[in-house]
């Protein structure tokens, strides 16, 4: 992570500085929030050769961790990416992958 | 028919919210807003997906949303609303805003019923989305009018003598629908194209609209994070929660009613049931059976259809 | 947001020039006005009229019903643009208010009694929101019993609730203050509720000759609402999270800091006011206080009692002054004090009884105000008229003979006085 200041930090003002009535102006600014730490034991790792692109696991997922990005793989022009920065690690994913292209592996496994 | 590869990449519902792993209020959220037609306008009762999105200084939404109490969600939500055309009158603002007010089963079966009885009599274009985990989850696991029978809550606990909470869930997708308003769906995230087909529905009726959907919650129900959607799909493949829509008073069933799972496969996924599949309360899961039984009866009944269970 | 701070003494205490009058006009009004009969409630549904409300969201209590009843008149004959939502509570009618001020309306409610009990809670949801709603309250006695009738104690009991609450004696303040209600509550830098309190009965349902202002006066005083924020898909802000204890004390010491700094508004637009119809407001109204031993402080419809009655002493040669709050929060302490320091005796009249406390509410306030001043004025507290109990000019002269003792004597015998209470 970078050395920047976290908007929490940020945000630690003086009254008189402090947004008017709590309010927050910044859209979806829980980005920052690194909740990828909250994993425990295990990871969602996608097979992109396995993987249909049926976007069940990006639907259901609670964290928004499962994106679509415009990269072509093989006939397909979407990939299917875990966000590991957001990702709490609950499995949801893999329980639902119609094709088992998602497992649930170590922390520390180095995913493609 | 929702077809996932065709609905919009762009994320109003962003992450890093603290939510549990495995929430299932989160996904029906995501998926609700997935389901937008234009500008949208959200207004949330306390419970756990307000305290846990809008932690300052940190949001989830990036749409306009407004957190207000807990059991005046839908006042809030039908001032916006005149709010809107209010401003639009004298020329202040211009153009359509979908509003989306938002509670969970306690801010909407218990406390909030008032606000949404009058908001639902008053005809304000707006659909109200509550997500049901079937109980008070963000205090701590409390029972609510919408937590089934026989389920452990810290307020009913599966005691020696009392096992689990002894009342019904509440006939909410009824009572709403009594106020003669033109559209009330049930819908569970397990059907995901279905609960997003509703919630299209809901937006573009003009007056309100009520989708109350089942959410599973891990902490709560004692599950595993990883069956949130397959809990939400057995709950209705039980019959325990049949998911229909009441259209124009009209009752319609989601899906075709086939052979229903056992409920043990329900409960044997949940700590919260965990004491009922035990030898010595087979009476009261005989009586939940029944119970059960009889209220997806009654559903089919209205929906017109043959009454069979088999 | 946050404006410099400016000089708090002297301004705002408006003097009643000579034997005045319950109006006085001080220089020709600028603004031509119509001679009509109101009570109190119509006044305050006449001056929202004019004000051209986007949103009125209510619920019927007595004594405050005709207020809304008069402006679903206006809705109904299409008189005005606004949107009336008549809800199923003073609770959900509040928070349809908050609704519709944080999507940029301007918005009035009213209401009374129990159902502003009932929105209490929302109460501190609008201030915290920095909603500019205003709010007439028709003030009432609380159950337990059920009294219909007019005291203060409803007021009181959300005295702290963030918003700025301004007391109008008769018809004409009603109208006056609420067309400044919603003057001061929307300047950016005020961005708070207001609530005009008017007695129970006594003035909401007593006509009265008064003054208006034609419409376009009124439009020219109080343009549409700007909002400095708004809930709105061109701005998507999070409004209402949660502020965990790093953040939530500064939050609210700020919103007490544009409480206080209200008052500069509450003055400003009270003298601005009084340019345009003669009928200068501000904080506090003296009556005598030039040369008085003795007076008495009160608030609401009894002001004009008190003061008929000191004016009657005074031509016996009685030192008697009287004092009128019109702002009681933010509580203009600086100028109270600049106005009753050469006094040797006060009685502070409270139409509510503060359960369990020292004294009634207003004179804890007036207490606090004397705090650490050096002061030695002797404070008698009275309490009165509870339930619409009345008030006459004799229960009054009793009153200004005990302070008038008081002055002489220095000593204050009853900690509390029930006035007029049978025993």
């Amino acid at each position: 992570m970078s050395k920047e200041k976290s908007l929490a930090e940020k945000m630690k003002l003086p009254w008189k500085k402090m947004p008017i009535a709590g309010i927050m102006f910044e859209p979806g600014s829980t980005v920052e929030y690194r909740t990828g730490e909250w994993r425990i034991e295990k990871k969602p790792a996608i097979n992109q050769d396995k993987c249909i692109r049926c976007f069940i696991c990006w639907i259901v997922c609670p964290d928004v961790s499962i994106t679509r990005q415009p990269k072509p793989y093989k006939n397909y022009t979407e990939s299917v990416e875990v966000d590991y920065y957001h990702c709490k690690g609950c499995g949801i994913c893999a329980a639902e992958c119609p094709v088992d292209a998602i497992e649930m592996v170590e922390e520390s496994k180095v995913v493609p | 028919m929702v077809v996932l590869k065709d609905l919009t990449k762009e994320e109003l519902y962003a992450p890093g919210h603290r939510l549990c792993a495995g929430c299932g209020p989160s996904i029906s959220i995501r998926m609700a807003l997935k389901a937008a037609r234009g500008p949208i306008a959200a207004v949330n009762a306390t419970g756990c997906v307000e305290v846990s999105t809008t932690i300052f200084p940190y949001t989830a939404w990036r749409i306009p949303w407004i957190h207000a109490l807990f059991e005046n969600t839908a006042a809030v939500a039908s001032g916006l609303e005149y709010a809107y055309d209010a401003l639009e009158k004298r020329g202040a603002r211009k153009g359509k805003v979908d509003i989306i007010a938002i509670g969970g089963d306690g801010g909407t079966f218990d406390i909030g019923i008032q606000a949404l009885s009058g908001m639902l009599e008053r005809g304000h274009d707006i659909v109200y989305l509550c997500y049901d985990n079937e109980a008070y989850m963000n205090t701590g696991i409390q029972r609510s009018g919408a937590t089934p029978r026989g389920a452990a809550t810290t307020t009913t606990p599966a005691g020696r003598v009392i096992p689990g909470k002894r009342e019904w869930k509440k006939d909410f997708a009824g009572i709403c629908a009594a106020h003669g308003i033109s559209y009330v769906a049930t819908a569970s995230i397990g059907f995901f194209s279905d609960y997003m087909d509703k919630m299209k529905k809901a937006i573009e009726v003009d007056g309100p609209a009520v989708i109350h959907v089942l959410t599973p919650c891990p902490l709560g129900w004692r599950s595993n994070p990883a069956d949130t959607i397959k809990l939400a799909k057995v709950a209705v493949q039980t019959g325990l929660f049949p998911i229909y829509e009441v259209i124009n008073g009209k009752y319609k069933m989601s899906m075709k009613p086939g052979t229903l799972l056992p409920i043990e496969e329900y409960f044997k996924l949940q700590g919260r049931f965990s004491h009922l599949l035990k030898p010595e309360l087979k009476d009261e899961l005989e009586a939940i059976k029944k119970g059960a039984e009889a209220n997806y009866k009654r559903i089919l009944g209205l929906a017109g259809e043959p009454v069979t269970t088999q | 947001m946050y404006r410099k701070k400016g000089k708090f003494t002297g301004e705002g205490v408006i003097p009643y020039s000579g034997e005045g009058s319950t109006v006085t006009i001080e220089g020709a009004a600028v603004c031509t006005q119509t001679g009509c009969a109101y009570t109190g409630n119509e006044a305050v549904a006449y001056a929202a009229k004019q004000c051209n409300v986007d949103v009125v969201s209510a619920y019927p209590i007595t004594p405050q019903t005709i207020i809304v009843e008069r402006f679903s008149e206006y809705v109904a004959n299409g008189e005005v643009d606004t949107k009336f939502l008549a809800v199923e509570s003073e609770h959900s009618a509040m928070s349809a208010c908050v609704g519709a001020s944080l999507g940029g309306a301007r918005v009035f409610t009213s209401t009374a009694s129990q159902g502003l009990a009932l929105m209490h809670e929302v109460l501190y949801l609008a201030s915290g929101l920095r909603c500019p709603i205003v709010m007439a309250v028709v003030n009432r006695a609380l159950s337990a019993p059920i009294n219909i009738h007019g005291d203060q104690s409803d007021m009181m009991g959300s005295r702290d609730c963030g918003w700025i609450q301004l007391f109008a004696e008769n018809a004409q303040e009603s109208y006056d203050l609420t067309i400044q209600a919603f003057k001061i509550a929307e300047d950016k830098g005020v961005h708070l509720p207001v609530s005009v309190n008017l007695d129970g009965f006594t003035v909401s349902h007593a006509t009265e000759s008064m003054k208006a202002c034609a419409d376009e006066d009124v439009h020219k005083f109080l343009p549409p609402r700007e909002s400095l924020f708004k809930v709105d898909p061109t701005t998507p802000i999070s409004v209402g999270g949660m502020a965990l204890p790093e953040y939530y004390y500064e939050f609210k010491r700020q919103q007490e800091e544009a409480l206080q700094l209200s008052k500069l508004f509450v003055n400003r637009v009270g003298k601005e006011y009084g340019k345009m119809t003669g009928r200068r407001y501000g904080y506090l109204r003296t009556y005598g206080l030039e040369d008085a031993d003795a007076a008495v402080i009160s608030l609401g419809s009894t002001c004009g009692n008190v003061r008929s009655v000191a004016r009657t002493l005074r031509a016996k040669g009685k030192k008697v002054g009287a004092i009128k709050l019109w702002m009681y929060r933010p509580f203009p302490r600086e100028e109270l004090f600049s106005a009753i320091k050469d006094l040797k005796a006060l009685a502070v009249m409270d139409r509510a009884i503060s359960f369990g406390a020292p004294q009634g509410a207003l004179c804890s306030d007036i207490a606090a105000t004397l705090l650490n001043t050096g002061s030695d004025i002797k404070i008698l507290n009275m309490i009165y008229g509870l339930g619409g109990r009345d008030i006459p000019p004799s229960t009054i002269n009793t009153v200004f003979t005990d302070t008038l003792r008081a002055a002489k004597t220095g000593k204050v015998k009853e900690r509390i006085n029930y006035l007029d209470v049978r025993e």
